[in-house]
């Protein structure tokens, strides 16, 4: 297996809170590993460890390690821009910039920093939008607020906004759980399509989701990684009774 | 529980409406006694000349107040200059970085400095500008403006920073866009329309400040000419024209009030439309 990152004994405090406990993982490249577990359980929080989002929490405290390719991404030499831009991120409530016109959206990653060739732009904007499928329904209006955008909409330009700045990792946080079936359908879609380029970690509270969209799936309870394993294998023989007691829906 | 008599509640609900119908005619009537006084004595001497000429000696007619005018609007301008990068920036260090002691201080303190009555800032601006550089001046008096601005801006632009979704900060920093741009293209952005209405506030308040500027502009009968001479300003050439002895300078100074109650009026007014249709 191609471990594209490495979850080495990570334990994330917040003040006394002690809310991910000793978790390991080894999450595979071009994959989609997907992290279930009931609320409060801390898979977001691991989520956001891997992307160095706890920096901007003051009482947050990360320890052990976390490794992209081969380099501790909590390396003190390491600049935590330079990890988000390898790492990105899709949230869980749709976030596009209000004041930005649906194009500015997608190229925001470059807009913001400064970083933008004209020339290239209209070509960026039109491939991350296909890819996100979204191209055809908004090629007409992509001067148009994006708030203009449905809620699907909204999250599918967030998906491109992420991917338009070409990062290795996709770290999404629940994207479809604000969002009607058939949008989430089409975000579920676009996992299965993204993983050809992006290896993906996604965090979600519907365990068929779970079972529909990821290679590998990790069960949390508590800050504490239960069991980790492939998909197949988790929603049909599960090692462990907790695991067991919370797929086939017990409690959680 | 026994049940009052309709009749009792009924008399009661009157008593109350009426009580709070006093107190809005109670609150409404101030702003409508100044505002048609100073419209009844000052509508008559605001004419072109007003806006045109320079005071003129009493008994010489044509007078009129533009270089308060002006000078008010320079000061204005040059303390927007000085105040507004501390209080905006200040405003984001304290929304954005600032979590510890640091920043309770730094709140702290502007809060007193907005409680500080504006004529000891004027005191204070005397001894530090103008007794070292050897006269009343226009910076001095602008420096003073500014000492009454920075407060009221960092104050309003902090909590129009704090209404900025963290959703959007995040969804920034996730793209790789460091902190302090985030903060400046995202953040400031975001919350543009909200800190350009309290600019405006901020503005309407420091147009009609007398006190300050009495030790430090002074004031000037004539075109100032360099940033350190003495300028003239509206509010002080309205209070040197009322205390006068002459009929028609009073003229004049009821003239200059109505100019000033209509520009923080317009001024309010502008503030209040942006901040609305930035809701709707």
């Amino acid at each position: 297996m191609n471990c594209k990152v490495q979850i080495d004994k990570l334990n994330i405090h917040f003040g006394q809170t002690h809310a991910v406990k000793d978790v390991s993982m080894d999450i595979a490249a071009n994959s989609v590993t997907a992290i279930i577990g009931p609320s409060g359980c801390g898979k977001s929080t691991v989520l956001r460890s891997i992307n160095r989002m706890h920096d901007m929490t003051p009482s947050a405290r990360v320890s052990g390690r976390i490794i992209l390719d081969g380099s501790d991404i909590y390396d003190r030499s390491l600049d935590p821009v330079s990890i988000r831009r390898r790492v990105g991120m899709v949230f869980q409530k749709p976030n596009p910039f209000p004041a930005m016109s649906i194009y500015d959206n997608v190229i925001a990653g470059y807009k913001l920093n400064g970083l933008l060739v004209k020339k290239e732009a209209d070509q960026i904007v039109e491939s991350s939008l296909q890819r996100v499928a979204l191209w055809d329904e908004v090629k007409d209006r992509l001067h148009r607020s994006a708030m203009d955008l449905s809620g699907g909409q909204q999250q599918r330009l967030c998906i491109a906004r992420t991917i338009a700045v070409r990062p290795e990792v996709i770290l999404m946080d629940e994207p479809a759980s604000a969002l009607d079936p058939l949008s989430t359908l089409k975000i579920e879609e676009l996992v299965e399509e993204l993983k050809e380029k992006y290896t993906i970690i996604i965090v979600t509270h519907n365990m068929q989701q779970a079972a529909r969209v990821s290679d590998v799936t990790a069960f949390f309870y508590l800050g504490e990684m239960v069991e980790m394993g492939p998909t197949k294998k988790m929603f049909t023989t599960p090692e462990k009774k907790q695991t067991e007691d919370y797929i086939t829906g017990r409690f959680g | 529980m026994k049940l009052k008599s309709l009749a009792l509640r009924k008399s009661f609900n009157l008593g109350a409406t009426l009580l709070m119908a006093t107190a809005t005619i109670l609150v409404l009537l101030p702003l409508g006694i100044i505002f048609s006084h100073i419209l009844k004595m000052g509508l008559q001497s605001v004419n072109l000349a007003f806006f045109t000429n320079i005071p003129q000696p009493t008994g010489v007619p044509g007078g009129g107040m533009a270089n308060g005018l002006a000078g008010s609007a320079i000061m204005i301008l040059m303390a927007l200059l000085l105040g507004l990068p501390v209080g905006i920036f200040g405003a984001i260090y304290l929304t954005e970085y600032g979590k510890g002691r640091l920043a309770t201080v730094i709140r702290f303190s502007a809060d007193i400095l907005a409680g500080i009555p504006s004529i000891i800032t004027g005191m204070v601006v005397y001894t530090l500008l103008v007794v070292p550089m050897h006269g009343f001046s226009a910076l001095a008096g602008a420096f003073a403006l500014a000492l009454i601005m920075i407060p009221i801006v960092l104050r309003t632009t902090e909590e129009q920073l704090k209404l900025v979704p963290v959703s959007l900060r995040e969804a920034s920093l996730a793209l790789g866009v460091p902190m302090w741009r985030t903060s400046l293209k995202v953040t400031l952005r975001s919350a543009m329309t909200g800190i350009v209405t309290g600019v405006l506030l901020a503005i309407a308040r420091v147009a009609g400040e007398t006190a300050p500027l009495l030790f430090t502009a002074l004031g000037n009968q004539f075109w100032s000419r360099k940033l350190t001479e003495p300028m003239a300003a509206l509010p002080l050439q309205i209070f040197n024209f009322a205390i006068s002895p002459y009929e028609d300078w009073h003229q004049l100074a009821w003239a200059g009030a109505l100019v000033l109650v209509v520009l923080m009026f317009t001024l309010s007014l502008a503030a209040r439309w942006l901040g609305r249709s930035r809701h709707s």
